[in-house]
């Protein structure tokens, strides 16, 4: 297609732009609103060349039909003139189709986000051979049949040997035209992620939708980093108990709260579904922060030393500010595990625009 | 013409096409050559995107129309139906998708097209072969970007873009003015004033002191007039810049091609309601009178006449009020309604059933195309009966509700409304005042303040472009709100002030 370069050089300049908005799509969720299977669709302003040109909201017009004075015309803004025919005066928003992959790629740079390292395992990469061009040299077996045949022809016609009653086409060795093909490495490494949140009476629906839109970003982001992603929702009040996602984002409990229930039941789930020599496991734990108990915090730190980190690749607490809690569960985690480890991360998350701020701390690591 | 496979028309079509052809020939069309080529949407909105040409340089912003088009295609929001383009032959696309009465309608209505290219009077001096010099354009824009860069080519595009509706719509029409030897012989040297030519004797008597007085007054204002610069306020700003702003060899020939196209697309933005409204009325009366239709095709036909004339709430449509008008001046001098004596007449009954059974209408009509563009259409056409007839209102935008509201139907207001959008095909009147502002070799423009106040965030932009192509500071004069004002621009930071 002609227009493909043009269309690439749009599709750049959109790049530009989105990541230029990164913070702002992060922040207000309109991305996730409008998410499909492999794509966003983004609402971006009309990309415009400046003119001297009038303003139009001084600007009335002249209209044909029916209606008193003081009628309102049409609905929104009116567009005067706008005809059929490729006539492209008066759309004022542009939506552009991105993919996730590419999405989480703008992430990557916009955040400079590390690619992250296997734990262990050698082959996160499988090769897999990829016909991309055409080469004038190759083996038999890969021979182009349509373009040699393209060339043979070409080449007949240009030095008259072609007969039309007659069209035989020989091939000489210069006429032949071979596939050519690329290595691309695969990403095959399975990723399992964890996500657990406190849904007790403290948290309220705007704690909610932080976590919403931080485990977005997490998951666009970790789902190109490997080839297959499992994920598993757990919420807890004193008691803990796996959901699907609907269910994860929109329950609300009113009980206190136990956290050592959600690491117990994560445990669960690793031991009998995510095995750690197959597994990349990623934890991802929300909550306000309070904890009922000091002895059940006591019984947390146990779980995470003794299973839950050795089997994960990462194990990160994000603590979103509510009203009524303490906040006490994440100086509890600084305090046991200090500078030291190297597979929590912390991040306190204080309103919507700390998010992009979590993001990277949780992902910064390339783990 | 285009590559990938056969877009030549059916045995079908170029049937239909061949006869529509002739009978619009003996309609009294006369047209160019119209090659047509079938092509599926994909295509279509492909050319679409690149404003009807199969190819032209490279810049996004035909990828993001053609991002538009295609998006729009598949929400179903809007089907391009026609498109032609102004070239010796004319070129048209079909869409392979369309029914046979959609083609046979297009086809009709491309004729109509054709038909105004050639004879409508500002169509005269566009370039006839524009589809060969969008192909060089093209060339030598991916010439340039491999000498320059992309970037850089295209960073200036979007800059030479953003002042492409500053040009002259009228200087195509204009001779240029031609410079007078003696100025270039005499450059720098000063001359006693002119006299009449005299015996010494009489000298006294036939250039008397008031009168060589007077030449020496002539003088200095005629030089002081040299020394203003550009001498008469210049409204095709694009050549003022391409003639003094300092610009790197392929910049100019980047901004001349800008210029260039501007030039070429002006006269259809000046004839769109005549321009759509001819080729509507012409379709309309091929395929109901001249070479009529199948009555098994009448419904699908009126379905899609409908929509090409439905007025949209709020807008205006060019194809209907077009045709409208068109069809009200073929009444009008049928019935023999101009002249001293109909114009004098105020008693409407007698007006309305005024005929003199003149049948002068075809004739008014097809002169009507040729010497008219929009406002002069419309100025000379639009009376106050056609303004009721046809239920036109103006409507404006209420601040207390947020809202556009009708807010009359007087025809004076109509009519006036209508021209002033008209004028300068919709955008805003701006001239070049001065060129050596401050005597600082700064830039001025001047725009001619009508109602409508400029767009402020755009203006400082263009400013931007502007001074990115002038290179020393620029400068717009303009009413913001009723006050005149100085927006500046001076490489770093933007200035209002109050003149």
């Amino acid at each position: 297609m002609r227009m493909e370069s043009d269309l690439n050089r749009f599709r750049k300049i959109v790049r530009g732009k989105i990541k230029k908005e990164l913070r702002r799509f992060i922040s207000s969720g309109d991305l996730i609103a409008r998410q499909g299977k492999k794509q966003v669709t983004i609402p971006l302003p009309r990309i415009d060349i400046p003119h001297f040109q009038f303003g139009d909201s001084q600007q009335g017009g002249v209209g044909q039909g029916k209606g008193e004075a003081g009628d309102q015309v049409g609905q929104g803004e009116p567009q005067p003139g706008e005809g059929k025919a490729g006539d492209g005066e008066g759309q004022h928003s542009l939506e552009v189709d991105v993919s996730l992959a590419e999405l989480a790629e703008i992430l990557g740079e916009e955040l400079e986000l590390p690619r992250i390292e296997n734990k262990g395992k050698k082959n996160i990469d499988d090769k897999q051979y990829k016909y991309t061009g055409v080469l004038k040299q190759g083996p038999e077996s890969l021979r182009h049949f349509k373009r040699t045949y393209k060339e043979a022809l070409r080449r007949a016609i240009s030095s008259g040997t072609y007969d039309p009653d007659n069209p035989m086409i020989v091939p000489i060795k210069e006429d032949k035209r071979y596939r050519s093909y690329k290595i691309i490495n695969q990403p095959v490494a399975n990723a399992a992620i964890i996500y657990m949140m406190d849904v007790s009476g403290s948290m309220g629906d705007e704690q909610k939708e932080i976590v919403r839109l931080t485990s977005f970003w997490l998951d666009t982001w970790l789902s190109t980093q490997y080839a297959g992603l499992e994920r598993r929702y757990i919420i807890h009040d004193a008691t803990a108990r796996e959901v699907d996602q609907q269910t994860f984002y929109r329950t609300k409990e009113s009980g206190g709260t136990l956290i050592s229930s959600a690491y117990r039941l994560a445990l669960k789930i690793i031991e009998e579904e995510f095995a750690p020599s197959e597994w990349n496991i990623y934890l991802f734990h929300f909550s306000d922060g309070d904890n009922w108990s000091g002895n059940d915090t006591v019984e947390c730190m146990k779980i995470l030393d003794a299973s839950l980190l050795p089997a994960a690749n990462l194990f990160c607490y994000g603590q979103v500010e509510s009203r009524y809690g303490s906040g006490q569960f994440l100086r509890d985690l600084q305090k046991h595990f200090g500078e030291k480890a190297t597979k929590i991360t912390l991040a306190q998350i204080k309103d919507r625009d700390a998010i992009v701020d979590a993001i990277k701390t949780f992902l910064g690591k390339g783990q | 013409m285009i590559q990938g496979y056969n877009t030549e028309l059916t045995p079908e079509l170029k049937e239909v096409a061949a006869r529509l052809a002739k009978v619009a020939r003996e309609a009294g069309l006369d047209f160019f050559d119209t090659s047509f080529e079938l092509v599926d949407y994909k295509q279509l909105n492909e050319i679409a995107a690149y404003g009807g040409f199969p190819t032209r340089y490279p810049h996004w912003r035909w990828g993001m129309e053609y991002e538009r088009l295609a998006k729009s295609y598949t929400y179903g929001l809007s089907i391009i139906y026609e498109m032609v383009i102004n070239n010796e032959p004319c070129f048209a696309y079909l869409l392979r998708a369309n029914d046979m009465v959609y083609q046979k309608t297009v086809i009709a209505h491309v004729y109509g097209h054709c038909d105004f290219f050639k004879n409508n009077y500002w169509f005269s001096k566009t370039n006839r072969k524009m589809l060969n010099q969008m192909a060089n354009h093209a060339v030598t824009v991916r010439k340039l970007v491999d000498d320059v860069g992309q970037d850089e080519v295209e960073t200036f595009i979007d800059c030479c873009l953003s002042l492409e509706n500053l040009i002259d719509i009228h200087s195509p029409f204009k001779s240029t003015p031609k410079v007078r030897k003696e100025d270039e012989e005499d450059y720098g040297r000063p001359k006693p004033p002119a006299k009449i030519k005299s015996k010494k004797y009489m000298d006294t008597y036939i250039n008397p002191a008031e009168f060589m007085e007077f030449q020496r007054q002539k003088q200095v204002e005629e030089a002081a007039k040299v020394k203003s610069f550009p001498e008469n306020p210049e409204r095709d700003v694009l050549k003022f810049l391409l003639d003094h702003a300092p610009m790197p060899a392929w910049e100019k020939r980047v901004l001349a091609i800008i210029r260039d196209e501007a030039y070429y697309f002006a006269p259809q933005a000046q004839t769109k309601i005549l321009n759509e409204g001819w080729a509507t009325y012409w379709h309309s009366k091929m395929m109901t009178q001249l070479a009529p239709l199948h009555e098994s095709e009448i419904i699908d036909y009126c379905d899609h006449f409908a929509g090409v004339v439905a007025s949209h709430p709020g807008g205006l449509n060019p194809y209907k009020l077009g045709v409208e008008l068109l069809r009200h001046i073929e009444r009008r001098w049928d019935r023999g309604q101009f002249g001293i004596e109909y114009l004098r007449c105020d008693d409407p009954k007698k007006r309305a059933e005024w005929n003199t059974n003149a049948g002068l209408g075809r004739k008014k009509l097809l002169e009507v195309r040729k010497i008219h563009n929009d406002i002069t259409f419309i100025d000379e056409f639009l009376d106050e009966d056609f303004c009721h007839e046809s239920k036109m209102f103006i409507y404006d935008f209420d601040r207390r509700t947020n809202r556009y509201t009708i807010s009359g139907r007087d025809f004076k207001e109509i009519k006036k409304r209508l021209l002033t959008q008209l004028t300068n095909f919709g955008q805003p009147i701006i001239r070049v005042i001065d060129g050596n502002f401050r005597n600082r070799g700064e830039l001025l423009l001047h725009h001619t303040h009508d109602s409508v106040d400029l767009k402020h965030d755009t203006t400082l932009e263009t400013l931007k472009n502007l001074n990115r192509i002038w290179k020393r500071p620029v400068h717009i004069e303009t009413t913001i709100e009723e006050v005149k004002r100085r927006i500046s621009y001076d490489g770093t930071n933007h200035q209002i002030e109050k003149i």
